[in-house]
């Protein structure tokens, strides 16, 4: 009994240090950021030593509905373009890489250096070597020409062209659209491939859907009182080359361990059944790396959520076609002082990336336990 | 023995008594931190230079230079909002005069005042009323030590390409839009350079000067002057006019890059502070009045709109002492002489060696000249009429107008802005 009660205290105490520090300097803090959220504190009243005062939610109602906060609002659009399209472009470029190299390539290593080198600098050295690269009037327009072409007129980061409008106030809408597109598509493929009951319960949800979508009133959701244009803004395209050109190199490190994981067995077992390299990269070794897609997602994911240096060495801070919410959060908080805006952006922030690595942390979890 | 050790005792508490003695009665010493921004070019120069004759003259005391580096100042303020939270002052740190030092560190009462510097020193007769005026409260009390006076409109052009290209500088924002810019585009110069969203702001703040006048532009701070009004959209008009005829990479340049473009002979026309004379002058090595000129933004002829750097005592510091007689040293002539001719700025205290050629060159006689005569307004981009939550606000409201144009947005939204960071009351 006493030898079994310590068996399980000692690797208690010994966490117990690091565990205390985890709930103060991690927990603690967004908890406290929490509720700095829901005040009304700033710089002036901290200094003054007085209280802040307790305001509920108004904060964030000010962010998504506020005319003063269209900036917040233009970051959330930026940001999920630029996610998607950074981790769609290092994935593909990583892979690709990842690919070539697994070939027997003569000098191998050398090569994987070379991808992985643009990894071992800040985000800061890289937004000020792109800013000089995609300065329109220098940099790659007139590098162009030393090799005979015209010069480019792109605008890079710089550029005010918009794909993908859209008002504000249709948001609402937009997204259930979408979500009803993505679970007919899935109703039709359950049913198609494996006739399975899901496709029952799926349909159900895109009735449900299509009703809201033409008995409720979705000009009802109107957040704002005036139209606010947004949209897909091409001076992100300069951010996402930046970036990718930063993370496709480990993208590739993370992919190539991961082929080189595989058994070759699998391999030839594959060739003796007469696949073709193309068929035994779609359907051996892509399946096989599903495990790291999912983990490089992730980290390309928080990374591209909380971006905030390479964006503000390239694009100087106040660019608002390449504006994420990490730079007006520090603006908000340290520039306007105002301490209490600021953590109700973080804490959406947080909401944000955690939708990225909840997910991730339930399937390994269940993993574990299986 | 133990009679001896007795005596070595008494000895050595004698020493001991003797040297804090020694202490007491000498100058203040030790350690005072200065906590600024400069940390490049002349500015970064200019006070190297003043901490190096400091010394000579109070070697006891050493001068800590600590600054933070970049954001223009945003990132200082980060560091300096925390450390103040955070029980952890500065012995003195940098701040422009009027509402960055008023609206935060004044009103909420983190400052000494410096009534009795003044006193000893005879600052308030050497000091300009005005000035005075932006670094006090109500009651009169003074909270910081000026060192420098910038002039923020200012219109810099190049008098031979001027020439060449047939075109003087425009009296008025209406002739620059209606004349000069379309006669320079048709030569393919472009007609006026500008730079990032502050340089904008910056543009923005002469422009309403020149079109306001004095009385309405002050109107805008102290509460009398409606944003909304039709004046006040017009002015965001004229801004949008005179963007038309400014470079389309503007928010890929620095103020440094815009400047440039004009000696480079690309522009015609930029509207920057007078540390324009620095870059020109120190990096470009330009001649003022025949490399380079300069005139009031149109429309603001006999208007100085100024902007000055700060020192203040915060309380609670850890060498107050010692930090007095260093911010002694910073408002003195002699130190002013030391800082100003290197960083390129007017010397705030008016017994300054100002008609010293050596020191300050051809355009600080002229600017002092302005400086003592024009009527004197606050620069807005420049923390001096707005406190920050203003100024932060607005720069996102000139970003969005810069891409959207829209004056009736821009005018209304900053009309909010005013209301919500409680302006004018």
């Amino acid at each position: 009994m006493s030898m079994k009660l310590r068996i399980n205290v000692l690797p208690f105490m010994v966490l117990l240090p690091s565990l205390i520090l985890m709930a103060v300097f991690v927990y603690g803090f967004i908890g406290w950021t929490g509720y700095t959220s829901a005040t009304d504190s700033n710089a002036l009243q901290q200094l003054s030593g007085q209280p802040a005062r307790y305001v509920g939610l108004k904060n964030y109602e000010d962010l998504f509905t506020g005319r003063l906060n269209a900036r917040f609002r233009i970051d959330l659009v930026n940001i999920f373009f630029f996610t998607v399209l950074f981790i769609l472009v290092s994935q593909i470029i990583g892979f690709g890489l990842a690919v070539l190299l697994d070939q027997n390539v003569k000098g191998e290593g050398i090569f994987r250096s070379i991808f992985l080198f643009p990894m071992a600098l800040s985000f800061v050295v890289t937004g000020t070597v792109w800013q000089w690269l995609f300065s329109p009037n220098s940099g790659l327009n007139t590098l162009v020409t030393y090799i005979g072409l015209p010069q480019w007129k792109i605008r890079w980061f710089i550029s005010e062209a918009q794909l993908l409008e859209f008002h504000w106030n249709d948001l609402a809408g937009i997204l259930i659209k979408i979500l009803l597109g993505i679970v007919i598509f899935a109703a039709l493929l359950y049913w198609s491939r494996w006739r399975s009951q899901t496709a029952a319960v799926l349909t159900g949800i895109a009735i449900l859907l299509i009703s809201l979508l033409t008995f409720s009133d979705l000009d009802q959701l109107t957040a704002l009182e005036f139209e606010e244009n947004h949209g897909f803004n091409l001076a992100l395209i300069a951010v996402v080359i930046a970036a990718s050109w930063q993370m496709s190199g480990y993208i590739m490190a993370m992919y190539l361990a991961g082929i080189r994981g595989i058994p070759d067995e699998l391999r030839e077992a594959a060739r003796v059944d007469g696949a073709r390299e193309l068929h035994i990269y779609r359907h051996i070794i892509v399946p096989l790396l599903r495990p790291i897609t999912l983990s490089a997602v992730i980290v390309q994911g928080h990374i591209s959520l909380k971006i905030f240096d390479l964006v503000f060495t390239l694009g100087g801070g106040d660019n608002l076609f390449i504006d994420m919410p990490g730079i007006n959060m520090f603006f908000v908080t340290f520039r306007g002082n105002d301490f209490a805006r600021g953590a109700a952006i973080a804490i959406i922030m947080l909401i944000m990336i955690a939708f990225v690595i909840v997910p991730y942390l339930v399937i390994s979890l269940r993993g574990e336990v299986e | 023995m133990k009679s001896k050790s007795k005596i070595i005792l008494i000895f050595i508490l004698f020493i001991l008594g003797l040297s804090s003695q020694v202490v007491a009665q000498d100058d203040p010493s030790g350690d005072v931190e200065v906590f600024t921004w400069w940390t490049g070019g002349g500015e970064a120069h200019g006070l190297a230079g003043m901490i190096e004759a400091f010394s000579k003259i109070h070697p006891d005391i050493n001068i800590v230079n600590a600054t933070v580096a970049g954001g223009s100042g945003v990132n200082f303020k980060a560091v300096l909002v925390s450390r103040m939270l955070g029980g952890d002052p500065p012995d003195t740190f940098q701040v422009h005069a009027g509402q960055e030092l008023n609206a935060l560190w004044v009103a909420a009462g983190r400052m000494e005042p410096l009534n009795d510097l003044y006193e000893e020193n005879g600052w308030f007769e050497q000091y300009p009323q005005g000035l005075i005026d932006l670094i006090s409260d109500e009651e009169g009390n003074v909270y910081s030590v000026p060192v420098n006076i910038h002039r923020s409109n200012l219109m810099w052009y190049v008098p031979a390409n001027l020439e060449a290209w047939g075109v003087t500088a425009p009296a008025s924002w209406e002739e620059f839009v209606t004349t000069t810019c379309p006669t320079l585009q048709e030569a393919g110069i472009i007609p006026i350079s500008l730079g990032q969203t502050w340089t904008q702001v910056h543009l923005w703040e002469s422009v309403a000067l020149g079109e306001l006048g004095v009385e309405a532009y002050n109107g805008l701070w102290n509460g009398t002057t409606e944003w909304t009004s039709p004046e006040v959209v017009a002015t965001f008009d004229r801004l949008g006019q005179i963007m038309d005829c400014a470079n389309d990479d503007m928010n890929a340049l620095s103020h440094q890059d815009a400047l440039l473009m004009v000696t480079e002979g690309r522009a015609a026309f930029n509207v920057m502070g007078d540390w324009a004379v620095s870059l020109y002058t120190v990096d470009e090595g330009l001649e003022p009045g025949v490399g380079f000129a300069w005139v009031p933004s149109p429309g603001t002829d006999g208007v100085f709109m100024m902007l000055s750097d700060t020192f203040g005592l915060p309380k609670g510091g850890p060498n107050p002492e010692a930090t007095r007689v260093w911010l002694s040293y910073l408002g003195s002539a002699e130190g002013q002489d030391i800082f100003n001719p290197l960083k390129g700025s007017l010397p705030a205290n008016t017994t300054a060696d100002i008609n010293n050629p050596e020191l300050y060159n051809a355009y600080f006689q002229a600017a002092y000249a302005d400086w003592t005569s024009n009527t004197i307004v606050g620069s807005l981009a420049h923390g001096l009429v707005a406190p920050q939550s203003f100024l932060d606000g607005f720069y996102a409201i000139m970003a969005a107008f810069q891409s959207g144009r829209d004056s009736l947005t821009a005018s209304s939204n900053a009309a909010v802005l005013a209301l919500q960071t409680g302006m004018g009351r």
